[in-house]
């Protein structure tokens, strides 16, 4: 057994507990599971059925926890787990795997499919099988500080041209603010908008806030490649900046791993509850929202409609607010089919966009979100995940179909009154 | 070994052994399941009405949105199988008098005749989720030995009860003694086989319900 193996197997087996034993024991191979995965429901291939992409944990499962399973292998009754074999589970465990969560909703035994896949890519990344577009994301975000090699000039580049832009300070490391804005390198390089419409939003509500020279970036590639080691000194970095600035609240970007992997693994990472609190901006937009703190005037006129991010939605529980706050500023709102819980993944999020091989397959999965759009044909697709929007965008480029597609926290910022002289 | 020596070992011997298997399979997989644990979530909770394990528990009996049209086989046969095999299994009169003569528990059976028709039912369902297995190319792939050896020891006890209920075949007393026996394998069987799933899916669905719960979110 080679020791980049060994060393996956072992990780297999710390990351195996109850749940996951539990799983494996339920399942009766209903493959319902496929049903509520677009990598099977748009090719057709059963490989892609979500609790086939777990057989090898299953396998490392049985052999070490279970005593029929041990009995097996003592007598050589047991295949073990190869290095070839989790080469071949790459593309199961991470090309056609966006961590979506879909069937984890639909499998009727209870099975927590993606809890179980985020788990097993533990074990795939120490055995040295994760795709090398993720590896490099994580690189280039432990060494650098972005997966995209954004560095702070680059934010002080871009907080000028939004101060002059729309004649607003942008704060950076200012302590004791109430909140700490946090980015994505996708919005820092490719929507700058987003920055000019959170200074817009707060400037009406009337909160102090500050970006943080020592943590910007909020993405978290540790998470996605499935490396808790490494998603730790990620996350230290917006911890120990929200400690040293004592903010109260860290905002999450329009991003739905990033706000995952702060909001809900960062304390299980870090090791400890964090002492403020962590909110994606939506969930902010919305709380401003009920507080009165933001008015909005006029209303797009054009038909749109609104993607869930499946971070954000079903693996985030921040489900109503996207829809109330489209209702606020779109005159003309549709919903997809199976919009808001049970919304279909864009295809390329946890990890998946950044798998150069995996386009081909990513763009096969596209079909269903093609197929939901031309349910409802709109002029514009509106989402609050800088990933889905670049992604969709892709796809949707692919496809030649004309949907712009924007940011909801922008669309909302263009819809903030004047602020009247004197 | 004549009829009535076989139908006699089946009900003592027989029976204790594979009760024994039976209770203490189920002990120690549960044992060896739940004792594993799990860490600690330390993020903070968000708080949603119907997010927590025991309504996952309950709300994963029903199909989600959508899936009773992509799937009408699993969820219709599964539902009539599953239904009728308990109607079966604590309806029937004979079996809610062994189940008194071994723990002094009884309840009012169902009419005979109804028993015997849902065994028909019964039967045909797994007939048909059998066929479904062999045919959906998703269910075929995930297939192995152990899903069609489950369907067969869950199928025997049914058909034998049934028949031995019938007087078709063989002597009503070879054809109890096979039915008893059938019975047997199932239970020596159920704990170490996909069959476990009786009683591990309240745990599995306890468990997505509370860590998605944890969450705000009601899967």
């Amino acid at each position: 057994m080679s020791a980049s193996l060994e060393k996956g197997i072992r990780v297999l087996k710390e990351v195996i507990d109850a749940p996951i034993a539990s799983y494996f024991n339920s399942c009766v191979h209903c493959g319902l599971c496929a049903e509520a995965c677009l990598f099977y429901t748009e090719t057709g291939d059963p490989k892609y059925t979500p609790i086939h992409k777990l057989e090898p944990l299953r396998r490392v499962y049985e052999q070490e926890y279970t005593l029929l399973g041990r009995l097996k292998k003592m007598v050589g009754l047991s295949r073990a787990v190869t290095d070839d074999e989790l080469g071949e589970w790459q593309e199961l465990v991470y090309n056609s795997c966006t961590l979506c969560g879909r069937c984890s909703t639909v499998c009727p035994v209870g099975n927590d499919i993606v809890y179980m896949v985020r788990k097993f890519r533990e074990g795939m990344s120490a055995a040295g099988h994760a795709p090398e577009g993720i590896k490099g994301a994580v690189n280039r975000t432990v060494t650098v500080g972005s997966p995209m090699n954004v560095k702070l000039p680059a934010v002080q580049a871009q907080m000028k041209h939004v101060e002059a832009d729309t004649g607003l300070p942008i704060p950076l490391d200012v302590e004791g603010a109430e909140y700490m804005v946090m980015l994505s390198s996708m919005e820092i390089i490719n929507f700058p908008e987003y920055l000019g419409a959170i200074a817009r939003i707060m400037q009406q509500a009337g909160k102090t806030w500050t970006l943080c020279s020592t943590a910007f970036e909020a993405t978290n590639a540790g998470i996605q490649i499935g490396n808790s080691d490494l998603a730790k000194v990620i996350v230290s970095r917006i911890v120990d900046g929200a400690e040293r600035l004592k903010v109260k609240t860290v905002i999450s970007p329009e991003c739905g791993h990033a706000y995952t992997a702060l909001r809900w693994e960062g304390a299980n990472l870090v090791g400890r509850p964090f002492d403020f609190k962590v909110q994606h901006i939506i969930e902010v937009l919305d709380e401003f929202r009920q507080q009165g703190l933001l008015k909005t005037e006029g209303f797009e006129t054009d038909r749109l409609t609104f993607h869930d991010p499946c971070q954000l939605v079903r693996r985030g529980g921040v489900i109503a607010q996207p829809h109330t706050l489209m209702n606020m500023v779109a005159q003309n709102f549709v919903e997809m089919p199976d919009a808001g819980f049970m919304n279909w993944c864009c295809g390329g999020g946890g990890g998946a966009s950044a798998i150069e091989e995996g386009e081909e397959l990513r763009l096969e999965a596209f079909k269903k979100k093609k197929a939901q759009l031309e349910a409802v044909k709109p002029d514009r697709l509106v989402t609050a995940c800088a990933n889905c929007r670049i992604v969709l965008e892709e796809g949707l480029e692919h496809y030649q179909m004309d949907i712009p597609v924007v940011g909801l926290t922008e669309m909302i910022a263009e819809h903030l009154p004047e602020k009247k002289e004197g | 070994m004549t009829d009535l020596q076989f139908l006699t070992w089946v009900r003592g011997t027989g029976l204790n052994i594979a009760v024994t298997i039976f209770l203490l399979g189920v002990l120690w997989r549960l044992v060896e399941i739940y004792s594993l644990g799990r860490k600690p979530d330390l993020s903070a909770p968000r708080h949603t009405p119907g997010a927590s394990g025991l309504h996952t528990v309950f709300r994963r009996s029903l199909p989600p949105p959508g899936m009773l049209k992509r799937s009408p086989v699993s969820y219709i046969g599964g539902y009539i199988f599953h239904i009728g095999l308990a109607i079966v299994v604590f309806g029937f009169g004979p079996h809610i008098l062994l189940v008194k003569g071994l723990t002094g528990l009884s309840w009012p059976g169902l009419p005979s005749q109804f028993v015997d028709m849902t065994a028909v039912v019964t039967m045909a369902a797994m007939v048909v989720v059998l066929a479904d297995r062999i045919n959906k190319p998703v269910k075929r792939f995930l297939s192995t030995f152990e899903d069609w050896f489950a369907w067969v020891v869950t199928f025997l006890p049914v058909l034998t009860g049934w028949m031995a209920f019938q007087h078709l075949l063989l002597p009503y007393t070879t054809m109890l003694a096979l039915h008893i026996l059938s019975v047997e394998l199932l239970l020596v069987v159920l704990p170490f086989t996909k069959l476990f799933h009786a009683f591990t899916l309240i745990g599995s669905r306890w468990y997505n319900g509370r860590v998605n719960g944890h969450k705000g979110v009601p899967v």
